[in-house]
């Protein structure tokens, strides 16, 4: 027999081990009766030898092997009766637990799609992404074209591939449209080892400038344009106003930073832009796969050793740059890992809440049911067989809210992610897979396990006999600190929560009453492309622009129009350095500004205050002298508290050998956001006229200019009569990423605000586990103190006395919560100081504001059982006993 | 029950049944008996862990059960050893006479070099 059959044929077994010590019992009565003992005597002193019959049974079947099978349905079967019995407890518990691991289980979902699940690309650990660094700049992504060329060609270990940002207009086939672009190196895609769905990628001839125009165009805008036809490969796109052929359909879903739709060799844009022949313009972002036989470690080394050439060669521009690589995912991943596994602590501090109050509502049944367990250990059960029961009910209860936490999960994923302020980098990614299972199942076990210890350790605690002797009035001295430990640990764990939270609405609420630095109400931001067939020269450049200018001046509602490159705390930036005197500093001290060129009527949309001197006008054009006016924290590091107006400054980085004049000094702009600006790198700001950009540069600078507008209506009103007035003769010209400041500044908080918000539900919720906690624990205690109640009333104790006393007790737990919570709360400040930019550290008021919510929540649960308390009548309390 | 009698060693009653088994199928009251009858009183078994020993043994794949008539006409079940049980029997037995033969030899030694 297998212990399947053993399993099957449990009810004949059952009967012949009956019959088995029947038999033996007869013979040996028989026997004694032979010998001469009377019937009574045989069989009293039979039974003595045997035993207790059903110990005897209780050892034979553990003997058999099939035990815990046998064991685990029969306590299955006695859990869902109990869970019958009490439908009440079970739903509480089901539902405070559902939502527990649901909460902790959609956060791991999403830290496993995006932070633990490899890259989509065949062998994704090789994949690295590079880096340059500089003493003046920092770490930055950055790369000129020509030192990604050299390096492409010195490095050994490493196959590099590069791709810069390029957006531009569609304009057939199909409704004109603004795209994003990427001109991407002819070893990307075999660099990612990935091929096009259809058609080819970049031969190495195509990414030389001057070669044939040909584009690889993405899945999406191949099905909008193209219907998804495989005759889309060799048909013409017109981009950017010029005719391109296209090779090639990127899969779907490929992206590098972000979304793009047309792919064009990076190498045909020397065609348009100069900087591509200048080392210190470091645009190109660069990837690269280890060759085989290389480790991380290798390629670091050779890169560094390939700058170091390069600096001696061309100290100029590179003297002080070192490069380094850095795995791929992390690069793509970016700064979103702390926010998840920040989010991930505080639902599992929720989750640990939940399953510290479900253990006090354990114990409390537990305790209760001493009784009956001591009778169940009096007729044969083991010990450890009842622990094991216990365990068992607390069990199926984890799983159970298990279940329905997944099923949550999976409801709530989705609603997540697209909840995410920003965009989460590999959202489309996120799913709940196999390996979200398995944490979901170790997490209800390991909830289950954690609040059915307690009552399952406490099986054994006395002699049986004792118990069923001591009668329903009995409470073990154990379950009390018990159950106090418990009301502890919640108090404090709902601390640490709370004060997490009050320190992110403090946070928040001092950043948002920071002064960004100009007047973020009405006024409306957005990118804008010139129609392609205005670029050819740098004059008819400047007539289109001056031709916005114009026109957007002419619609109604609009005050004032200025064009700007740069868009305060919006992406994008461009950092330059500078000195003040005639020979520059070692290039590792030069200082860095934030350099935007404006054109005059910006400071005016801006509501920028000027300090000194004067801003820009129209008689600062090309042919006069360049001036440049700056911030108030570049004036006082450049020239102190003296007057700069009139001052000169060096910025070689602008075209001109000499240096430019300082023509007024204005306020400065928390350009890198309300909460990042005070601890960013570059805190220098400077503007200079869009009309003195040199002419080779200005074709590059038409496709990143943007139109800010000041206006008197409400500024989204103003977009759709922009718009229209703005698209150009060709219909053509087009508006996008269109913002108003005060979204943007809203924005830059976004991180800040989806952490408060967060962190406010879980603590709200903390807070009422803590509660209902509390309420059970107290309204057991006094249930259980009825009798000792009616005794002190009977010796004068009046209602208050006795409220007072019930208070009292829940008065040191909760203190002694909040004093070990506070300790957390400490550290877990610590960690948020660090991970959440524009932190403030923990100070008293936070604790001033929460500690009080939670002392009088707290209270308030324990009124009730209190008042109860007060209540009792002592003549019928008397009598229970 | 005297209190000359004594207890077994632990771990020796599944050998000791082993050992009445082999002689031929009996059942369970029959060992308890034999086990009494042979020692001659010495050993006292404890009947309340026979029979959860019979069915590890049983369980274990030494011994197998049927149930059988006895002499007087009542149903009894039957152990038989089974030929893993004998070849137990056979190492268990051996490596307890090794072990009585040590223990023999080192206090006879100790009463030789005492002098």
């Amino acid at each position: 027999m297998n212990w399947w059959q053993r399993l099957w044929r449990r009810k004949k077994m059952e009967e012949q081990l009956e019959k088995e010590l029947r038999f033996h019992l007869e013979q040996h009565i028989n026997e004694l009766v032979a010998r001469g003992d009377t019937p009574d005597l045989a069989q009293r002193n039979a039974r003595l030898a045997l035993g207790g019959p059903e110990q005897v049974k209780e050892m034979c079947r553990d003997a058999r092997g099939t035990r815990w099978m046998e064991d685990l349905l029969q306590d299955t079967r006695y859990a869902l009766r109990t869970f019958r019995q009490k439908p009440g407890f079970t739903l509480v518990a089901l539902l405070i637990l559902s939502l527990g691991i649901g909460a902790t289980t959609v956060m791991f979902a999403v830290i496993n799609s995006v932070l633990l699940r490899p890259l989509s690309y065949p062998e994704p650990d090789r994949l690295v992404t590079l880096r340059g660094f500089t003493e003046q700049f920092g770490e930055f992504w950055g790369f000129s074209n020509l030192d990604f060329g050299d390096a492409k060609r010195e490095s050994q270990t490493l196959a590099l591939a590069a791709w810069t940002y390029a957006g531009g207009t569609v304009s057939e086939p199909g409704e004109p449209q603004y795209v994003n672009g990427r001109q991407i190196s002819a070893e990307l895609f075999s660099t990612l080892d990935i091929s096009p769905v259809q058609g080819r990628a970049f031969r190495r001839d195509e990414d030389q400038p001057g070669a044939q125009a040909v584009a690889i165009i993405s899945h999406g805008l191949w099905q909008r344009d193209f219907g998804g036809d495989a005759s889309a490969i060799g048909r013409s796109l017109v981009y950017e106003g010029k005719p391109y052929t296209v090779v090639g359909i990127a899969p779907a879903g490929f992206q590098l930073d972000g979304d793009a739709d047309v792919f064009t060799p990076l190498q045909q844009r020397q065609n348009t832009d100069p900087r591509m022949q200048n080392r210190s313009a470091r645009f190109l972002r660069v990837m690269a796969r280890l060759r085989p036989g290389f480790g991380l470690a290798e390629g670091r080394t050779e890169l560094a050793l390939i700058a170091r050439h390069l600096a001696d060669e061309y100290p100029k521009s590179n003297a002080g740059l070192s490069m380094t690589a850095y795995p791929l995912q992390k690069e793509l991943v970016g700064d979103v890992g702390s926010t998840l596994w920040l989010l991930l602590c505080a639902v599992g501090l929720v989750l640990l809440i939940a399953c510290v109050n479900i253990a006090s509502l354990l114990l409390a049944r537990a305790v209760s049911r001493e009784r009956e367990l001591a009778m169940r250990v009096a007729l044969g059960a083991g010990r450890s067989r009842l622990a094991r029961q216990c365990l068992t009910e607390s069990a199926m209860l984890g799983l159970g809210g298990g279940v329905l936490g997944v099923v949550l999960a999976f409801a709530s994923v989705h609603p997540f992610v697209a909840f995410w302020p920003g965009s989460l980098p590999r959202a489309e990614e996120v799913h709940l897979d196999w390996r979200v299972l398995v944490f979901a199942v170790g997490a209800s076990l390991l909830s289950g396990l954690l609040f059915g210890l307690a009552p399952a350790l406490r099986v054994p605690v006395r002699s049986a006999e004792q118990t069923l002797r001591a009668g329903a009035r009995s409470i073990a001295g154990r379950s009390r600190r018990l159950h106090s430990a418990f009301v502890i640990s919640e108090i404090a764990l709902a601390l640490v929560l709370l004060a997490s939270a009050g320190m992110l609405g403090q946070t928040l609420l001092a950043l948002t009453s920071l002064d960004p630095g100009f007047n973020v109400h009405d006024v409306m931001a957005a990118r804008l492309a010139l129609s392609p067939a205005r670029l050819g020269n740098p004059e008819q450049i400047r007539a289109a622009w001056q031709d916005v200018l114009d026109r957007a001046r002419r619609v109604p509602g609009v005050d004032s129009v200025a064009l700007v490159d740069i868009i305060p705390m919006r992406e994008g930036e461009n950092s330059l350095p500078y000195w003040t005197t005639a020979t520059p500093p070692p290039p590792n001290q030069q200082p860095v500004a934030l350099a935007s060129s404006v054109t005059p009527d910006y400071l005016k949309v801006m509501g920028i205050p000027l300090r000194q001197g004067r801003f820009f006008n129209d008689h600062d054009g090309i042919g006069s002298e360049p001036v440049v006016v700056i911030d108030d924290n570049l004036a006082r590091r450049a020239f102190g508290t003296k007057n700069a107006v009139g001052k000169r400054i060096w910025i070689p980085a602008m075209g001109g050998a000499g240096p430019v004049l300082v023509v007024g000094v204005v306020g400065h702009v928390r350009h890198w956001g309300l909460a990042g600006d005070d601890q960013s790198r570059v805190r220098d700001q400077m503007y200079y006229p869009l009309a003195q950009v040199p002419a080779p540069l200005l074709h590059f600078f038409s496709s990143i200019m943007s139109i800010a507008a000041r206006t008197t209506i409400p500024p989204t009103n103003a977009v759709e009569p922009l718009r229209r007035e703005l698209r150009g003769a060709a219909g053509d010209q087009v508006l996008y990423e269109v913002h108003t400041m005060e979204q943007l500044v809203s924005a830059s908080l976004a991180r800040q605000r989806f952490l408060l918000l967060l962190f406010g539900v879980f603590a709200g919720l903390a807070l009422l586990l803590a509660c209902i906690g509390i309420y059970g624990v107290l309204a057991y205690f006094t249930g259980q103190r009825v009798p000792e109640i009616g005794v002190r009333m009977t010796l004068g104790a009046n209602p208050l006395d006795v409220m007072r006393l019930v208070l009292g007790e829940s008065l040191v737990m909760i203190f002694i919560g909040v004093g070990v919570g506070l300790l957390a709360a400490l550290a877990a400040g610590r960690i948020l100081n660090r991970l959440v930019e524009g932190m403030r550290p923990a100070d008293a008021s936070t604790f001033a504001i929460t500690i009080p919510v939670l002392v009088i929540a707290a209270l308030f649960a324990s009124f009730v059982p209190a008042r109860r308390a007060s209540r009792v009548d002592p003549v019928t309390a008397l009598r229970q006993q | 029950m005297t209190a000359s009698k004594t207890d077994l060693p632990q771990g020796t009653l599944d050998l000791l049944i082993l050992k009445v088994v082999a002689l031929g199928p009996v059942h369970g009251y029959a060992i308890a008996q034999r086990l009494e009858q042979v020692s001659r009183g010495v050993v006292q078994v404890p009947e309340g862990s026979l029979y959860p020993a019979l069915h590890r043994l049983e369980n274990r794949g030494l011994l197998t059960a049927d149930w059988k008539e006895t002499e007087t006409g009542r149903e009894a079940k039957f152990y038989r050893l089974t030929a893993k049980g004998r070849k137990r029997l056979e190492t268990e037995a051996a490596s307890w006479q090794r072990l009585i033969d040590a223990i023999a030899l080192i206090l006879g030694m100790a009463s030789g070099g005492a002098r």
